[in-house]
């Protein structure tokens, strides 16, 4: 019955809108089980997807591989460009590869310190960036930094002082303001609440899903909280000894989990 | 009179929960299970504790998958088969067309009770000052105390909390409308806010499943009772 009813699994308009990254059997490891294999996936613009797993599960490897910033084995992840069109990002121009990463791109590390420079004042911090991709107007980058300092929640008066005279949440938000400032289509996220306060985590959690859904980003997290990937996360890739053992919609993952080992993850949650 | 359109129709589901870490227990759930629900329909599902009610309910949500059959929603013109659907597709449908209330407030830390209620209305791109009028109609309907509205919900009694869920769940006019006990524990008076509620979606056309426990509920608003174990 119901034949002449249009069946909408993933077709029609749903096909028309093109990834904008595909990764395909990329592989990368550094011994037997140290790394990750057999990679396969799609991410659609405006999609959170949600890398998780225990520590050495290749997660972090995985999203240097995504990031160009590690070259895998073999493998290809091509990327839809808004500059230079569809490009693989292992068989192009290492110029082209800069450009992405501080322009389309965003990376917001686990350690602030590795994506602020600690010895310049916050706002040049997020004004390097601007400068990077050919703003030059002083007035205007402070202007936008000021902003962006409003945005995630910093007071504008501390634009002048430096990352290590912040907490560490500021100087988290603070990395965070200075990856969004060029308006990037795509961020990579490694553990970007790891290592922080409870309370500070939650004001971080949800200052990047407000900016996430009004931005439209589309990111890639990796993170081993399962609560972080259910807030922020429109789908899951659950990694184990760097293989994807189960993948899908995240309160379906979370919720009805399929592996074993997903299963072991969720189980082991402590219920409040 | 013609015949309202289809909106929910369930063929040969399965569904058994296999616990690999608990010696590889596997318990069937749902078997063969079948449902049609058309717009302006409310199906009220009952059975025994266990018996699989919420379920079937998360299954139609696609919270939970399902080992066989088929389950299609109307989205539009559209029947769209979520057991193998995308997971950007499932989420465009729950954003405008499949609503799903529990008794459970998933609290987003921080975030004010209104902007909580508001949130599922504003995605759809409504202006914010028509999802805030909507927002507070909604709260003071369901005797939410003005004083907490722009307070984080996470603090709230139990009751005050489902309330607010069920404002959330209501705010958009979804054409689908999966209730799952949302009525539980609430008292008499709430309980016949949540009853005009129904009947108000109902009347607008939306197709509704529910599980409810409270009998005057179940009365008041099912046009048809089918037992878990049937279908």
């Amino acid at each position: 019955m119901n034949t002449a009813v249009g069946l909408l699994t993933s077709t029609s308009e749903w096909q028309d809108i093109a990834p904008l990254l595909s990764v395909r059997e990329l592989n990368k490891f550094y011994a037997p089980g140290k790394g990750c294999g057999d990679i396969n996936f799609d991410l659609y613009p405006g999609e959170v997807l949600g890398i998780v797993g225990e520590s050495g599960s290749g997660k972090s490897t995985l999203l240097s591989c995504l990031s160009a910033r590690l070259t895998p084995d073999s493998g290809n992840v091509i990327y839809n460009s808004e500059q230079f069109g569809e490009m693989d990002l292992y068989d192009c121009e290492e110029s082209m590869r800069r450009v992405l990463m501080r322009s389309e791109w965003g990376i917001v590390h686990q350690h602030a310190r590795d994506g602020l420079r600690m010895n310049v004042s916050a706002g040049a911090n997020i004004g390097e960036r601007l400068m990077a991709v050919g703003e030059r107007h002083y007035g205007q980058i402070r202007t936008k930094a000021e902003e962006w300092l409003t945005a995630v929640e910093i007071d504008t008066g501390r634009i002048d002082d430096r990352p290590s005279q912040f907490s560490g949440g500021m100087q988290q938000r603070l990395q965070i303001a200075r990856n969004l400032v060029t308006h990037p289509k795509l961020i990579f996220m490694d553990e970007p609440t790891g290592g922080l306060d409870v309370s500070v985590q939650a004001k971080l959690l949800d200052l990047l899903r407000n900016l996430v859904s009004r931005l439209g980003l589309s990111v890639i997290i990796v993170t081993h909280d399962l609560a972080v990937a259910r807030l922020l996360a429109h789908r899951l890739m659950v990694m184990r000894r760097g293989e994807v053992v189960e993948t899908g919609l995240t309160d379906q993952v979370l919720d009805d989990p399929q592996h074993p080992y997903t299963q072991l993850l969720v189980s082991s949650i402590l219920q409040n | 009179m013609t015949a309202n359109p289809l909106m929910i129709d369930v063929s040969g589901v399965e569904k058994a929960f296999t616990l690999h870490n608990q010696g590889g227990a596997s318990f069937g759930v749902l078997d063969n299970a079948s449902l049609q629900v058309q717009a302006g329909e409310c199906v009220v599902l009952h059975g025994q504790s266990g018996a699989g009610k919420s379920t079937f309910l998360k299954a139609l949500y696609a919270n939970y998958s399902v080992d066989g059959g088929a389950i299609r929603l109307r989205d539009g013109e559209q029947m769209v088969e979520i057991t193998s659907a995308l997971p950007r597709r499932i989420i465009a449908l729950r954003r405008q067309t499949l609503g799903y209330v529990s008794q459970f407030l998933r609290v987003i830390p921080r975030v004010p009770t209104l902007e909580v209620v508001m949130q599922p209305l504003l995605d759809l791109g409504v202006d914010a000052a028509i999802c805030e009028a909507k927002a507070k109609d909604l709260l003071q309907r369901l005797n939410v105390p003005e004083r907490l509205w722009s307070l984080a919900p996470g603090t709230f009694s139990g009751g005050e909390q489902q309330r607010v869920n069920i404002a959330r769940g209501f705010i958009v006019d979804y054409p689908i409308l999966l209730l799952d006990e949302p009525t539980a524990s609430l008292d008499a008076t709430n309980r016949k806010v949540v009853v005009e509620l129904i009947r108000e979606a109902k009347a607008r056309g939306a197709a509704v499943v529910g599980i409810f426990h409270d009998e005057d509920v179940r009365e008041a608003v099912a046009d048809r009772l089918v037992d878990i174990k049937a279908i």
